[in-house]
């Protein structure tokens, strides 16, 4: 059992220690680039006072609808916008647009976690096996067989300091190999850490889940089986694949890290743990020389997308970018073509990312961007290669308001639309350089969604998972809405402060206290009231 | 048996509710976000009778002492969360795409309400739901055998029931109508009162009246949130 038990921190490193982050491509960046280009490429006055307006620091703050129940200190932090005239009206608009779509944002993230969530809870309860803990971690050497609860205590301690400390050396392996540009390395990195998650406990889970079943298989099957599934696993989540086929394969990938933690961390560890990688997540985004502040900060400086084995994009689709070449084409064929081809492209959006991903359908005509980015320019190529066929399965996602609206909104969308300008002209004389046929095509759109690291989903569902493994019910229940309010919390935050967050402490610190007070408070009581069938 | 009968009784006390999610609240991410707010604060005040029920050691089998304290903090929190929703109305106006959820201000107390009872007949369905599901079955040792569909039948009822309070409430603390607030605590409580005598087996004597404050707290609603009864026969009339 070494060889499993010495896996899955690896994983671990790379998955969980150097991601638990919520990140959307903050406006600050944006603007900092359209400065860039504005002095890169010359100006135009709207540009320049839009940059102005932008650099104001403060939001507005019209959010209420995400999370309602923190309205009333939002209200109170509204803006101060001290900024210049005109510009606040604008301001305000886009704040209103880019919060209109936050309730959204937010529910395309609680799908995937109460997704992760509904298969690490279903495995729990069905397969007995991830349910005791009999082999141990190698970095977890103390085994908290001493039934003293202060031996527990301390073994628990330093179990996750141990654990800890690997995770923060992992990730600042990760940030030196990143800022030294070896993406090599790190690429070959995830990919054998996804390799062994798809095929190694993918076989482990398959193993388990005949078991508990008892359904008879044999091994030529369950090779075929485990060699096509790991195989599409790896194409989408590293090559290219479709985008939903790479969310699941992600949300599984995270299901069953979660459980890996479930089935290996002793008892009292595995809740240290969860305090602790909470705390640590604190400390690595938001402290100055913090870890994944700097990767998040390097990745924007270059322009780049984080890999894509360690972020769960939500790929909520902005189409600012997507119209703006054209303003002289008449709104409903802009809509059209808005609607029809959301954006892939995993970029935070800047002039870099559009040369990128224009350059990328030849990639031989642009050696400017691609020689700096191999691993970038191939995945942008393959968005773009399989847009077609995702757009239409993105399309039907949306609501109709959405569609109904969506002129409206591009007309808004102009105002941010112009301040790109020098951008777009660039862009367009650089393709007509590269893909003179693909005029038509709707460059690379600014990709707003919001990014949440794996490693959330999977401390994330160890919580509910150990919550669920005591078999009450109730707990699992208050531990998945505490961790959902928690989420909104952190995105109302996102909304407000426009960088990247850690998504774990508060909905850690929720999920840990829900936990304990209904398995120790609430649980007596609820069970003494159904027993004797007493509703309250 | 015992699967079947997991399934009966979830479909009995989560299917009307889990309709009305999909159909008025799914669609809408605000609605959704709303409705886990709303059980976010159930739980809250159900820690807080929790809480009590358990600091408070000699009274802990005393079981009315714990369901009088429990109905009141939630309407307290009822109270808490009609605050905010209100409070931040213009907010929402500004995010929610859907100005429905604005304009008819129902909507908001209707999600809410829908929130507060979807949690509350989890919490207190869903272990004996688990424990339906096998190995065992019910009323073999001398037990009732309508334990379980009496138990899930006074979910759904308490799932409907809330969903009204929360449209009358939030109605009547609009219009400053105390009569309707009194009305909202006065019938949680018999309700909740009623259900204590479950525990002897009265089952006819609980659930006959519980259903009954159901269909007038129903029609109370209703009429709160401007039916008549013209619309309702436009309405089965299909006009």
């Amino acid at each position: 059992m070494d060889a499993t038990s010495a896996t899955p921190p690896d994983a671990d490193g790379s998955l969980s220690g150097a991601t638990e982050r919520l990140e959307r491509p903050p406006k600050r960046q944006q603007q900092q680039q359209q400065q860039q280009q504005r002095t890169n490429y010359g100006t135009n006055n709207a540009d320049a006072t839009d940059g102005a307006v932008l650099t104001v620091p403060s939001v507005v703050i019209r959010e209420s609808g995400s999370r309602p129940s923190r309205l009333n200190a939002g209200g109170n932090d509204g803006g101060h916008s001290s900024g210049s005239g005109p510009g606040p009206s604008q301001h305000d608009i886009e704040e209103e647009q880019g919060l209109k779509y936050g309730a959204q944002h937010v529910i395309k993230l609680f799908v995937p976690v109460s997704l992760c969530m509904l298969v690490v809870v279903a495995t729990i309860n069905s397969i007995s096996f991830y349910n005791s803990t009999d082999v141990y971690l190698l970095y977890t050497p103390f085994h908290e067989q001493s039934p003293e609860p202060s031996v527990k205590f301390w073994n628990a301690l330093a179990n996750s300091l141990i654990l800890m400390s690997v995770v923060v050396v992992m990730t600042i392996l990760l940030i030196v190999l990143y800022k030294k540009r070896c993406y090599r390395v790190i690429h070959g990195w995830l990919i054998l850490s996804s390799f062994m998650l798809l095929f190694i406990f993918t076989y482990l889970y398959l193993e388990e889940l005949l078991r508990a079943y008892n359904i008879p298989m044999d091994y030529p099957t369950a090779v075929l089986i485990m060699w096509n599934f790991g195989v599409a696993g790896m194409m989408a989540i590293h090559w290219q694949g479709p985008l939903r086929l790479q969310q699941g394969y992600l949300i599984f990938v995270a299901a069953l890290m979660a459980l890996v933690f479930i089935k290996y961390l002793p008892e009292w560890t595995a809740w240290a743990v969860l305090a602790a990688i909470s705390i640590w997540d604190l400390i690595a985004v938001l402290s100055p020389r913090g870890p994944l502040r700097i990767l998040v900060e390097t990745a924007q400086e270059r322009n780049e997308q984080i890999f894509p084995a360690l972020i769960y994009s939500s790929t909520v689709i902005y189409t600012y970018m997507g119209t703006h070449y054209t303003p002289e084409e008449t709104l409903p064929t802009a809509t059209a073509t808005a609607t029809s081809s959301p954006s892939f492209s995993n970029s935070t959006t800047t002039t870099r990312a559009t040369q990128n991903s224009l350059a990328s359908p030849e990639p031989a005509a642009g050696p400017s961007s691609s020689s700096t980015r191999p691993g970038n320019t191939r995945t942008n190529q393959q968005r773009q290669q399989d847009n077609p066929s995702a757009a239409e399965e993105e399309a039907a996602g949306f609501t109709q308001e959405w569609s109904a609206n969506l002129s409206d909104r591009v007309a808004r969308r102009q105002i941010e639309v112009q301040s790109t300008q020098s951008a777009n002209g660039r862009s367009n004389e650089y393709r007509t350089v590269t893909a003179p046929d693909s005029t038509q095509q709707p460059e690379a759109q600014e990709e707003r969604g919001i990014k949440l690291g794996l490693g959330d989903f999977i401390f994330y569902s160890v919580l509910v998972g150990k919550a669920s493994s005591y078999g009450d019910w109730t707990t699992t229940i208050a531990c998945f809405v505490a961790i959902l309010i928690g989420l909104c919390l952190t995105l109302l935050l996102l909304a407000i402060w426009r960088k990247a967050l850690p998504a774990l402490p508060i909905s850690i610190t929720f999920g840990l206290i829900f936990c304990f007070a209904t398995s120790a408070v609430v649980k007596p009581f609820m069970e003494n009231l159904s027993a004797k069938q007493v509703f309250i | 048996m015992t699967l079947p009968e997991f399934f009966g009784c979830t479909f009995i006390a989560f299917g009307p509710p889990f309709a009305l999610f999909v159909f008025s609240i799914a669609n809408d991410p605000v609605r959704i976000i709303i409705l886990i707010a709303a059980a976010f604060f159930w739980l809250l005040s159900l820690l807080l009778s929790s809480l009590l029920w358990f600091a408070a050691v000699p009274l802990r089998d005393v079981l009315v002492f714990g369901v009088v304290f429990s109905v009141l903090f939630q309407e307290c929190f009822r109270y808490i969360i009609y605050r905010i929703l209100r409070s931040t109305e213009q907010g929402l106006h500004a995010v929610a795409e859907d100005t429905r959820v604005t304009e008819n201000k129902h909507i908001l107390a209707y999600v809410s309400g829908l929130g507060f009872g979807i949690i509350s007949a989890m919490f207190a369905l869903v272990n004996v739901l688990a424990d339906m599901s096998g190995p065992g079955t019910m009323g073999l040792k001398g037990g009732s055998e309508f334990f379980f569909i009496t138990s899930a039948a006074q979910a759904l009822s308490i799932v409907l029931l809330h969903t009204f309070w929360s449209i009358i409430f939030f109605n009547a603390f609009d219009t400053n109508n105390y009569v309707h607030i009194g009305y909202v605590v006065g019938t949680h409580l018999f309700v909740s009162l009623l259900t204590l005598l479950n525990a002897d087996g009265y089952y006819w004597a609980t659930l006959l009246p519980n259903y009954i404050v159901t269909v007038l707290t129903g029609a109370i609603a209703f009429k709160v949130a401007g039916g008549t009864g013209r619309s309702i026969k436009r309405f089965i009339m299909c006009r």
